[in-house]
């Protein structure tokens, strides 16, 4: 069928002919643009991103060998023998240690987010979209897992497991996940109550396609501005974790076990001792400020 | 106003037009959904649409009033099966929906669309334009790039340049750009009835009129049949060719629009126009304006619905429910009301019909 | 009311039933062998055996689950490994130790978080705003066991002006915060166990309040003529049910965030009783103290949810 092409009144009639005020970017654009001007952000993340890359390219820009012990060269302070940060307990340099560190603690804080994001936002989406009965289920075996203390929750699982990177990335996830459920099911029946999914709906598209096209792109946001927010508390619990002796195995470098150990020279030498914290607090304080400003830049009025 | 003809021309034949031109388009018999409480008294129900039956012949426009809350928007989209209907049966151009030898929902769905009132949530936030109007090609067979074509087409039907306004997110739009969107988005499947959901309701006047008058325009051009649900009479008479008034969930009035404007039979239907300030001071109508909220549909009055607050209520009201006449003559004009049923027994059954 | 009061509490029973559930197959996450963690490694095939029946491991999980829960009940959490007094007593000296600490830390982190969130809600984009903004990202950015750290270094080793860790020469039996010898003791890691809750409060208040600020009914209020003073009470007022649901949590955090402050501090409560139970892989203490602390906290957040209904009438009807 083809029906005869009318035209609209002449579009002079229209209040459309203001022209576009706004330079069109799309969504993503206009949150890059925000992104770019503020200062704080911009500032915070060029340090993290110096911190991600000095972990990953630790081999390269570390001074020392990390496992290179000195009898004679312990807990010595700042600048002894071309070791800019000093020594640890066991001669080490602690520069290259931090380096190293880095490794193992960003890697404890950030993957369980990005698991938890994954099967919490799976789930969360599932329960949100799915009936009645598939989101009871789901919502209340979250219900009881939110029921515990999150430090809690990642101790008592990690330690029951008998420690290790592992079972403390395993143990952060499974801390993560009802969080990161509630949110994303939050905004799945907030999304699909509203008209235009009901529309998409009315021409004919499965369930599938709808969840692709109408519901992700909406539900996303939400969960990307959550998980950026739960990487410092990642970070955080990591090192925590590994303060406890659930992280890494003694001569593996880690920022929270760096600081379990040093923790008994603070009599010999302080400002030694509290370095691996220094290195924790500004990767946290920086995912923080980076993940504020992302909220701040992706909150556009729809 | 640059008024295109009042009235099609004969529309060409459409293959997809099984029954003829006699046929009606969409028949709704007894149409029920009862929405179950959660609060309160165990198997209480809300009676959203209690029973509600009407005819919409080709080409035409019916217009469909109410007070807000009186089912309108349900009985939309259980027309679409969006929510199920709890009885009932629809037939589309002679076929039964969801129903042994008739066609299935998603046929349905490729024939009859929705045009949403709310603009802020009928359209993606987080699409442009442009796709949220490719969406139903795309989601019908067709290729991106020729989804993507067909929206360009449609938006520009629609009065929207595609290359200033098809890149655009919905908070870019005016309300009436939106709804723009939302007719293009409704109309680029091709559909042969669309469904108007309060659609031009949230707009200023100026733009009310603009979309209105692009509405009938598509229609002519699209050779549409429309089912205008409103609450606004002014704009219901303006599109429409026949009326049907609900109230509490059932029809009360069913006719040809200038009959329901000038002589109407149901007392909801006088006071519901009676309610509407006039612009001229000497037709003024001297029936008391309706006074009060609807009764709960939870738990409607026996009878007639609208006894409780009918001047003209009697015993015979509250004992047994008016029946609507013949609903599936395009002509009639029926209203369900013992007034005008002379064997019902009410003292004024042989009054004025 | 009284029918969402009965719901609420209806609801907290499966809640508790789960949490239950968690921490009897925390025994199972261990690697090998439940046994293991009970049984010397040397132990020979007949003890095992004999273990194995007298602890009920021969019999189905959930007959399992159910015998343990009974001995739960009536407050038997069996016998700690290590020292093999009961796990109930270890548990019960420890948690008052750890409430010691909270009854402090609450009222200080609970009243400065909400004051300074207050102040700064009030005041978007002013100095005294950012000021606090800052302050309170560096709160919620702080690995608290490292700041205990610090304020040992400062204080205990540097000034020795207080004193880095435990509970004193006279030890926890007869700990009196009314008598300065000991309350010096708690002086640090009250400060410590403070800093996270007031920077996570002060955050959501001030967000609370911006956001109540930007409602519509504030505008009516002003338009009425109300003083600033009055306006900014009803605002508090509003914003309060939001941030009680993270106090809420917080309370939480700080009975299972003191782990780690108190193993600095090596102050002798539930945390430092769980870092012990870790170190010694002590299965039956890590299953009593989580079990009791998540009950705890499933009861203090019962306590929050009412304690909003009655403040915020929307609420109830959820």
């Amino acid at each position: 069928m083809s029906p005869t092409i009318i035209t609209a009144p002449p579009s002079s009639h229209f209040e459309e002919q203001v022209a576009p005020a706004l330079m069109v970017r799309g969504y993503w654009g206009n949150v890059l643009f925000r992104l770019r001007h503020d200062r704080v952000t911009v500032f915070f993340g060029f340090i993290l991103l110096l911190i991600i890359l000095a972990a990953i390219f630790a081999p390269l820009i570390a001074p020392f060998d990390p496992y290179k012990e000195s009898v004679i060269g312990r807990l010595k302070p700042f600048g002894w023998r071309s070791h800019p940060l000093g020594t640890d307990e066991l001669g080490r340099d602690l520069l290259t240690r931090l380096i190293y560190g880095g490794r193992i603690s960003l890697l404890m804080g950030v993957v369980p987010v990005c698991i938890a994001t994954l099967v919490g936002g799976t789930l969360g989406v599932i329960g949100g979209f799915g009936g009645k009965r598939v989101n009871t289920v789901i919502m209340r075996t979250m219900d009881v897992f939110y029921a515990f203390p999150s430090v809690l929750l990642a101790v008592a699982i990690s330690g029951a497991m008998g420690g290790g990177i592992a079972n403390g990335m395993i143990a952060l996830s499974m801390v993560f996940t009802p969080a990161m459920c509630r949110i994303a099911e939050t905004a799945t029946t907030q999304i699909k109550n509203l008209d235009f999914v009901e529309a998409a709906r009315a021409t004919g598209a499965g369930t599938f396609t709808i969840l692709r096209f109408h519901i992700l792109g909406n539900v996303l946001g939400p969960v990307f501005i959550y998980a950026s927010s739960l990487v410092s508390v990642g970070i955080l619990l990591a090192s925590g974790l590994s303060f406890l002796g659930l992280g890494v195995k003694p001569p593996t470098a880690d920022w929270g076990l760096m600081l379990s150990t040093l923790r008994q020279s603070i009599y010999i030498n302080p400002e030694i001792c509290a370095l691996p914290g220094v290195a924790i607090f500004i990767t946290s304080i920086s995912f923080n400020l980076v993940s504020d400003g992302i909220r701040a830049a992706m909150d556009v009025r729809m | 106003m640059n008024m295109l003809s009042p009235m099609p021309p004969p529309p060409v034949q459409d293959p997809r037009d099984r029954g003829g031109p006699a046929q009606p388009l969409m028949i709704a018999r007894d149409l029920k959904k009862h929405f179950p409480v959660k609060s309160g008294p165990k198997g209480a129900v809300v009676r959203a649409v209690d029973g509600v039956s009407f005819t919409l012949f080709k080409g035409e426009t019916l217009g469909i009033v109410g007070e807000s809350g009186c089912g309108k928007s349900t009985l939309a989209r259980l027309l679409l099966h969006l929510i199920e209907p709890d009885g009932g049966e629809i037939v589309f151009d002679g076929d039964p929906v969801a129903a042994p030898r008739g066609i299935t929902v998603n046929a349905l769905r490729r024939q009859v669309q929705m045009v949403f009132q709310d603009s802020y949530s009928s359209l993606n936030p987080r699409m442009p334009v442009r796709d949220s109007v490719a969406f139903g090609p795309y989601v019908h067979g067709k290729s991106r790039a020729v989804a993507r074509e067909v929206a360009r087409e449609m938006l520009l039907k629609v009065g929207l340049n595609p290359d200033l306004f098809g890149p655009r997110y919905p908070h870019e739009l005016s309300g009436g750009q939106k709804q723009r969107v939302n007719i293009a988005r409704a109309l680029v499947i091709e559909p042969r009835m669309v469904i108007l959901d309060e659609a031009v309701s949230a707009l200023d006047k100026s733009v009310e009129a603009q979309v209105l008058n692009l509405l009938r325009a598509l229609k002519a051009g699209f050779n549409l049949t429309y089912l205008f649900i409103s609450h606004d009479l002014n704009v219901v008479r303006y599109i429409s060719d026949r009326v049907l008034v609900m109230y509490l969930g059932s029809v009360v009035e069913l006719g040809p629009v200038e009959r329901i404007f000038t002589r109407p039979l149901h007392p909801y239907t006088v006071a519901l126009l009676g309610s509407r300030p006039s612009m001229d001071p000497a037709h003024r109508i001297e029936e008391p304006p309706i006074t009060g909220d609807p009764p709960s549909p939870i738990n409607p009055p026996s009878g007639c619905r609208f006894r409780t607050r009918c001047p003209f209520a009697e015993a015979v009201c509250a004992a047994r429910a008016p029946v609507l006449g013949d609903w599936l003559d395009r002509e009639s004009h029926v209203a369900a009301c013992h007034i005008h049923d002379p064997e019902s027994g009410h003292s004024r059954a042989h009054g004025v019909s | 009311m009284i029918n969402y009061i009965i719901r609420r509490i209806l609801y907290a029973i499966p809640i508790a039933f789960g949490v239950s559930v968690v921490c009897f197959s925390l025994v199972y996450l261990a690697p090998g062998d439940p046994l293991q963690t009970i049984l010397p490694s040397d132990a020979s095939a007949e003890t095992i055996a004999l273990v194995k029946a007298a602890y009920g491991f021969d019999k189905p999980l959930p007959i399992q689950f159910l015998k343990w829960l009974g001995h739960v009940l009536t407050g038997d959490f069996g016998e700690s490994i290590a020292t093999r007094r009961p796990v109930i007593l270890e548990v019960s000296g420890a948690l008052y130790n750890t409430a010691t600490l909270t009854t402090f830390a609450i009222p200080i982190s609970f009243t400065m978080g909400y004051v300074m969130g207050a102040i700064a809600g009030c005041f978007p984009g002013r100095v005294l705003d950012r000021v606090i903004t800052g302050t309170a990202v560096f709160g919620v950015s702080l690995p608290n066991y490292w700041f205990g750290i610090v304020l040992v270094i400062i204080f205990a080793v540097q000034l020795m002006a207080l004193p880095a860790t435990g509970m004193g020469g006279s030890g926890s039996a007869d700990f009196n915060v009314f008598r300065w010898a000991d309350a010096r003791f708690l002086i640090l890691p009250v400060i410590t166990l403070s800093m996270v809750p007031i920077g996570v409060i002060a955050r959501t208040t001030r967000a609370a309040v911006a956001e109540v600020l930007n409602q519509d009914f504030t505008i009516t209020l002003r338009a009425k003529g109300l003083s600033e003073f009055a306006i900014v009470r009803h605002v508090l007022k509003n914003a309060l049910p939001q941030v009680l649901a993270v106090m809420g949590l917080q309370f939480g955090y700080l009975m299972g965030g003191s782990i780690l402050v108190e193993t600095v501090f090596t102050w002798p409560g539930s945390g430092f009783l769980l870092s012990k139970a870790i170190i010694n892989r002590d299965i039956p203490v890590l299953q009593g103290t989580i079990l009791l602390l998540s009950l705890i906290f499933v009861t203090i957040n019962l306590v929050v949810d009412l304690l909003q209904s009655v403040i915020d009438p929307r609420i109830r009807r959820n």
